[in-house]
């Protein structure tokens, strides 16, 4: 085959090409005998990792549609592919920021030893004085030759303390609207002045950190698209976390909900409310898988609908009232925490596909999921206005210099 | 299992299109609730264009593993008959000649193409009391005499009774079930106001002596299982209804919300609006890739006793919900009569009850899915 010809050519089979970069990867490097450091750096080359992407860049310049066929014939051969939950913040979303918003040194910088998880990424977002809001961020940089000074802090940073790139959004223009003076870097978690403390959450854990940044200087290569255009680079950020928390359609009675039904077939108990309860919540569940899997077909089909909104919030409702029910099915056991609490920064074995949780932590981990990835409060907002079509809260501080929007 | 398509093919759409004009045409919600003060709601209008257009014909001749018309292409009317909220009776069409073509039989055919070309208005009188599905519990006897059965006791609940020209009546005889074919004039009808006035309902009081070609069947569990055939079928299709009018109700609050101005404000950027608008459309996107689901799947042995339930139980409690929103989001005005909001509330709950409990299908979900 002419190797210079691109997947999207007209004239070459796209199909073909794919199936045979696949074939090779696989007899080249059969997964079975192959590091995963080193399968994962031949798939990139490969063009395997995003084959969407251009050549060079872990792609094959193919549609996206290759994607699902990629996975599945990896996951057939038994490749590994837990990379891309163990580094999801840069495989999951700092990709495609790359992709859309970066430059191609950019690419050829960072894309490669994300996919071989040599460097694992965090997202740098929230602060203590912008949640909901995050385009009120006080994080500023303020520029110095070829060089940008940041100081201020960032709250809720998964995965910050195995990071080694984060992505950060920060205040460059005070003066204009919160929405405006906004700037996009990727960061250098071991940079001089970078400071990462665990958060401790509900479980004991601390899958969360505060970072700290004192006069940390970031190279202006290192900048993502325009001075200024911070939020846009922002929007594709959140737009690619929803869809990694929200769009992952899991077997029909896989998850939390085959947690509950086989707490409660070990529970030998007939109480017949229970039961109700239980199957009630197997059924909407089901319909939210039914959801996904309806919305990805209208993706696919080129006619997408409401339909692929709802997912995350009905995720987090769901998710939170099948755990509440699976530990109340254990009755008095259900007051126990086998794991006990100990205040430990997660560790993300990663090779565990799904990590293990007894149903009582993951009642106590399932309240996050209404928080994080966007409150349930902005994604019914987010449903009303773009989904539906209601008019926006009147705003106080949309035109107003950053400056002078009331803060506290 | 392969998932099948929740895609309409271009047909189906055509046919939704097409209906819904139709609807919008014919159906006009003033007429229908003039009609609700009525025990026999019937818009005869609408009844002869969907004849002429070739809808009842199709609805009657579906049965299960036809392929031509699917159960999809039904779905597709049914959802837009909810969205109309026509008091038009397919709904027995459907029950009805599902049952007949389940018995089979020179005379069963007769009377399924009678309904199909429109000449019979066809009722299924199966149940005997408020919650019990056996529908040859006892309430109802037969009894083989000279010529033909004797036929005695009262059906509860049936639907379309009050406008329906022949009775489908199930009956105890001994050991055995039968379905007998009965005039609407040779029973003593109670016709009742329904919860849901456009759905007439009534109680039939027998004491009829019918000829042996007027019973299609004797026997057990054949009959118990052409009745269960015909009401999964009828379940099936009120999801489809039961989605078309909670679609309806989003629309109406959000247009409402859009509209309506209190304190200088549209009311739909109050976050208390909105936010029960997207609940509300999590409801319907939920129920709706239940019921096209379920459509899908109602010939498959192995998920339709999921697939079923689930739209059942997923699709009923989504249509109260939204409906019952509906009213809460137009305050005031949702609440008279007037306006078409109580329609689709009363559509909702008693939708919910004539056939099957939700609860006695989540039972059964719970049964097939090992809980």
């Amino acid at each position: 085959m002419n190797a210079e010809r691109s997947a999207s050519d007209p004239n070459g089979d796209e199909r073909q090409v794919v199936e045979q970069a696949v074939d090779r990867l696989l007899e080249a490097h059969p997964p079975q005998t192959t590091e995963a450091t080193t399968f994962w750096a031949a798939q990139f080359d490969a063009g395997l990792a995003f084959v969407d992407f251009p050549r060079g860049d872990g792609g094959l310049a193919a549609s996206p549609r290759w994607r699902e066929y990629v996975g599945r014939r990896l996951d057939e051969a038994g490749a590994p592919t837990w990379n891309r939950t163990a580094n999801i913040l840069g495989i999951g979303m700092g990709a495609g920021v790359l992709a859309a918003h970066g430059t191609e040194n950019q690419r050829k910088r960072w894309l490669r030893p994300m996919f071989t998880m040599e460097e694992i990424w965090c997202q740098l977002f929230s602060e203590p004085g912008a949640g909901s809001d995050v385009a009120a961020l006080s994080t500023r940089a303020v520029q110095d030759g070829d060089e940008w000074i940041v100081n201020g802090q960032k709250v809720w940073t998964t995965l910050a303390h195995l990071a080694r790139w984060g992505m950060i959004v920060t205040r460059t223009d005070p003066d204009q609207p919160k929405h405006r003076g906004l700037t996009y870097f990727i960061v250098d978690m071991h940079a001089p002045g970078v400071e990462v403390r665990p958060l401790y959450q509900i479980t004991g854990e601390a899958e969360f950190n505060e970072v700290f940044f004192d006069d940390v200087r970031i190279p202006d290569a290192y900048r993502i698209d325009d001075v200024g255009a911070g939020w846009r680079v922002a929007m594709t950020t959140l737009m690619n976390e929803r869809v990694a928390i929200g769009g992952n359609t899991v077997p029909r009675g896989h998850g939390a909900i085959g947690a509950a039904v086989r707490a409660w077939q070990g529970s030998e108990s007939s109480d017949i409310g229970v039961r109700r309860d239980l199957v009630r919540l197997w059924a909407e569940v089901e319909a939210m898988r039914l959801t996904s899997l309806r919305a990805a077909e209208n993706r696919k089909a080129g006619t997408p609908g409401p339909e692929g909104s709802t997912g995350k919030l009905a995720w987090a409702d769901l998710n939170k009232a099948v755990t509440a029910l699976t530990v109340s099915i254990l009755g008095r056991e259900g007051a126990v925490i086998p794991e006990g609490y100990a205040l430990e920064p997660t560790t993300y074995d990663t090779r565990e596909v799904e990590r293990v949780m007894s149903p009582q932590r993951h009642y106590l981990r399932a309240r996050a999921n209404s928080i994080e990835g966007g409150t349930s409060e902005i994604m019914r907002n987010i449903i009303g206005e773009r989904v539906l079509g209601l008019p926006g809260e009147p705003r106080v501080d949309k035109d107003l210099p950053w400056t002078e929007v009331p803060r506290g | 299992m392969a998932e099948p398509s929740f895609l309409r093919t271009d047909e189906q759409q055509l046919l939704s299109s097409t209906l819904r004009e139709l609807l919008a045409g014919t159906g006009d919600l003033d007429r229908t609730r003039e009609m609700s003060l009525s025990v026999e709601a019937f818009d005869k209008v609408t009844w002869g264009a969907l004849m002429d257009m070739g809808i009842i014909a199709m609805v009657s001749e579906w049965r299960p593993g036809s392929g031509e018309p699917s159960f999809r292409d039904v779905a597709v009317v049914f959802e837009e008959l909810g969205r109309a909220m026509v008091p038009v009776p397919v709904l027995s069409v459907l029950m009805a000649a599902t049952l007949l073509s389940e018995l089979g039989g020179e005379k069963a055919t007769a009377v399924r193409n009678a309904i199909s070309d429109g000449s019979v208005v066809p009722a299924l009188a199966l149940f005997e009391d408020e919650r019990t599905d056996d529908v040859a519990a006892g309430a109802v006897t037969a009894e083989h005499v000279e010529g033909g059965w004797r036929i005695a006791g009262t059906k509860r609940y049936v639907i379309d009774a009050p406008i329906a020209d022949r009775i489908l009546v199930t009956a105890r005889a001994g050991d055995d079930a039968i379905v007998a074919l009965v005039d609407t004039d040779a029973v003593e009808l109670e016709a009742v106001h329904g919860l849901d006035a456009t759905r007439p309902l009534g109680h039939v009081h027998l004491d009829v002596t019918v000829g042996d070609d007027e019973v299609l069947a004797v026997g057990g569990p054949e009959v118990e299982r052409a009745v269960t055939v015909a009401l999964d079928a009828g379940v099936v299709a009120l999801a489809q209804e039961q989605v078309g009018g909670a679609q309806r109700c989003l629309e109406s609050s959000v247009e409402y919300a859009t509209t309506r101005y209190q304190f200088g404000r549209a009311i739909g950027s109050f976050q208390a609006i909105k936010h029960a608008c997207a609940d509300m459309l999590v409801a319907v996107e939920h129920a709706r890739s239940a019921a096209l689901h379920a459509a899908a799947t109602i010939d498959d042995p192995f998920e339709s006793v999921i697939s079923i339930p689930l739209a059942h139980g997923v699709c009923s409690e989504a249509y109260e919900f939204v409906a019952g929103q509906n009213i809460q989001v137009h305050g005031g005005i949702g609440f008279t009569w007037e306006h078409d909001a109580h329609l689709y509330f009363k559509r909702a709950k008693a939708s919910s009850l004539l056939l099957r409990s939700v609860s006695s299908s989540f039972d059964r979900l719970g049964d097939a899915i090992g809980v």
